[in-house]
């Protein structure tokens, strides 16, 4: 019995330190990062109504589809875009190049129009097959246009109706091309010139063949975070965790000695579940929400401190070792309940009224919560019992109980 | 032993407490908050310019392209020095048109840059931002208050929530006096001390309970109970807040500039979080226990003077 006990506290301990140091970083760094981190941009979209269309339901959900394609053909891995209340978007583009760029894409209504030389319009964009990007014969970047049946129909019409005169091809109101027709143009194929480069064509091509947006679309916030701001926070936080962790890891061992070096091997088990649970629920880890898991560390500390001082209270009452932490931990667990609980409340009603990044920040700080209710309640009291059966310790002071008894003899 | 009577000097913690959250809220209604674009709408642009470029020469640029106020903040080695690399500019909400020019103006005149950090924020996000912080820290509020008197009793609750509502009006009056920044992390750090304030609290509170459930008669002496439950759990909270106070002033030295000021709302909170349960929470239930033991006895005195 005190040989298993021993041997199995060993292990525990042992298994714990070499896991954390060699698992942290990995595990850390495994976890999807929030575009503060990693850097990338940050766009919110709204719905504006206007005479023509009104927002709703349909519409917005139409034009998430429509920013799919478009910020789908950025190239990036792992773009959100989400629709967040009734008339709002949010895009986020982690580790994109251009940002400028990739905002006015995404803000363009895209409404094509071929006009008549009278201002008539005759096709848009719902006429289009496909649109391509291309360098013709003579370099010029162009965006090749192919049409529906129908289209090619109307194109035909269209160009056989104003042989000699001009026609526009615009776009949100804007002319892009004012071509002479020579002749009637038949085939369903068309091109748009004026490009000045692949870059312009390529989101020329992909805003037509994305379609016109169903209801006007304004953006109204954008935030970027350059890739080398985004290391720098990375670099910091990691640092930080690490001063921060290690203190408290520290105090425990000064604090409360074996007790203390128990406290210790759980917190480490519970930062290793925490950073898990956040891998396994595909959470983003946003710079609030490393200040989430550091500040969780020094909350969680406090579930150990409320069982050890009882522990030392009972021992103050005479009372052995033993019956002193099963008592103890019964009359702690009522405490660091309500106390987790109340925790755990802040953090649900931070996560419905916050937005993004604090959300996620809600996130971390409410699942450590009740993490720390587990590893508390379960791995420290494991732990110590194992220690107190393995009978390696007759010395009451190691608990980090001197200070108290002689206060108590004095008393 | 002959501890110092906590409880029975609780005037002086009211007029102590009382008089930072008037200074306070004076405060707060003349020289206002220094709200962040999160709230008022507007643009930001950090920028690090390839060679230390001047303030001046920065203002320069921003006045001639953007009407209206700026804000120019040199970040570097030297905190007054007034050329650097490193440059945060904070202005309203610039039009794509604007903000172009003030890039190129910047290019031309100061040299290569790279942006770091760029927002750029509307101002109805800003104001919806506000109310929901508000509604936020209502309605947890009027949870927590649910919470614990139905796990002790009202008098708990109401207390535990002033003592929270005393916290938040001090991290707000520093900031107020500090002229720092708020952006919508301020808004998780005030929920975060509002946790830990009744958590810490709790704890308290909870150690009351156990003593008036085992040692204590009706009619006995409310303040040395409340008195030996504060010294019964002091080791408890000076460990658990110097513990959590050195996780935050790590993130406050260490993180970066972008939590610094997160970090120093937490530090303020936890500070005051800690002091308020003993000295504000504990030391209003025993006024709204004593308050309460006088109206009973009040009550039952009335009867029998009726017949007499």
């Amino acid at each position: 019995m005190r040989r298993e006990s021993f041997v199995k506290l060993a292990v525990v301990v042992v298994a714990v330190i070499a896991i954390f140091i060699s698992f942290i970083k990995p595990l850390a760094y495994s976890i999807r990062q929030g575009l503060d981190l990693q850097g990338g941009t940050h766009v919110v979209l709204e719905g504006v109504d206007t005479p023509q269309a009104q927002v709703n339901d349909d519409a917005m959900n139409r034009v998430v589809k429509i920013m799919e394609t478009r910020v789908n053909a950025m190239g990036l891995t792992e773009p959100v875009i989400q629709r967040e209340g009734q008339r709002r978007i949010i895009v986020e583009l982690p580790g994109i190049k251009d940002p400028d760029q990739a905002i006015e894409v995404l803000g363009k209504t895209a409404m094509m129009e071929f006009k008549d030389e009278d201002g008539n319009t005759v096709l848009t964009g719902t006429d289009l097959k496909d649109a391509r990007e291309e360098t013709d014969q003579q370099g010029q970047n162009v965006v090749s246009l192919e049409f529906t049946d129908a289209g090619a129909q109307k194109f035909a019409e269209l160009t056989a109706e104003n042989v000699g005169r001009t026609i526009s091809i615009s776009l949100d109101g804007q002319v892009l091309t004012a071509p002479n027709v020579k002749e009637p143009i038949t085939g369903g194929k068309a091109v748009i010139t004026g490009s000045r480069s692949l870059d312009e064509a390529h989101n020329l091509a992909l805003l037509l063949r994305s379609g016109a947006l169903p209801v006007k679309v304004q953006i109204v916030e954008t935030r970027t975070v350059g890739p080398t701001l985004g290391q720098d926070s990375k670099d910091k936080s990691e640092f930080a965790f690490t001063i921060g962790v290690g203190a408290v890891v520290l105090f425990m061992l000064v604090f409360y000695r074996v007790s203390g070096l128990i406290a210790d091997i759980s917190l480490m088990a519970y930062v290793l579940i925490l950073l898990f649970a956040l891998k396994m629920l595909d959470a983003t880890l946003t710079l609030p929400g490393i200040a989430g898991i550091i500040l969780s560390v020094g909350m969680a500390v406090d579930a150990n401190v409320l069982i050890f001082e009882h522990f030392k209270e009972e021992m103050r009452l005479g009372k052995t070792i033993r019956a002193s932490m099963d008592s103890g931990f019964r009359r702690a667990f009522v405490t660091i309940l309500d106390s987790h609980l109340t925790t755990i409340l802040a953090s649900i009603v931070l996560f419905f009224f916050g937005t993004g990044p604090i959300k996620g920040f809600a996130i971390t700080l409410g699942l450590g919560a009740i993490l720390s209710l587990f590893t508390a309640t379960t791995m420290t009291q494991y732990l110590l019992k194992w220690l107190i059966a393995s009978n390696i310790i007759h010395d009451h002071r190691l608990f980090g109980a001197s200070l108290f008894v002689e206060k108590a003899v004095k008393e | 032993m002959n501890r110092f009577d906590i409880v029975g000097h609780r005037k002086i913690w009211y007029i102590f407490s009382s008089t930072i959250i008037i200074a306070g809220l004076i405060c707060m209604f003349t020289k206002g908050f220094n709200l962040g674009i999160d709230f008022t709408g507007g643009t930001l642009l950090n920028l690090e310019f390839e060679e230390p470029v001047d303030i001046n020469d920065v203002r320069t640029i921003m006045n001639d392209y953007v009407a209206g106020n700026t804000q120019i903040q040199m970040a570097g080695a030297q905190n007054d020095s007034v050329t650097a690399q490193n440059v945060m500019i904070r202005t309203r909400d610039l039009s794509q048109q604007e903000r172009e020019n003030v890039l190129q103006g910047f290019k031309e005149k100061l040299g290569d840059y790279k942006i770091l950090r760029e927002e750029k924020v509307g101002a109805t996000i800003g104001s919806e931002l506000i109310m929901k912080a508000v509604w936020a820290a209502l309605i947890s509020w009027l949870l927590i208050i649910i919470y614990i008197s139905y796990r002790f009793e009202f008098k708990f609750g109401l207390a535990a929530v002033l003592a929270l509502v005393h916290d938040t009006l001090v991290v707000l009056s520093v900031f107020s006096l500090t002229q720092k920044e708020i952006d919508s992390s301020f808004i998780a750090a005030i929920l975060t001390v509002v946790g830990y304030s009744v958590t810490d609290t709790i704890v308290i509170f909870d150690r009351i309970r156990e003593n008036l459930k085992l040692h204590f008669k009706r009619g006995g002496d409310i303040e040395a109970l409340a008195n030996r439950s504060i010294y019964q759990t002091l080791t408890r909270s000076i460990y658990t807040v110097t513990t959590i106070l050195v996780t935050t002033i790590a993130l406050y030295i260490f993180g970066g500039d972008t939590t610094r000021d997160f970090a120093f709302a937490l530090m303020v909170g936890f500070a005051f979080g800690s002091y308020s349960s003993i000295f504000t929470a504990t030391p209003l239930w025993v006024t709204f226990r004593e308050y309460s033991e006088r109206r009973q006895a009040k009550k039952r005195m009335k009867p029998r003077v009726a017949k007499q």
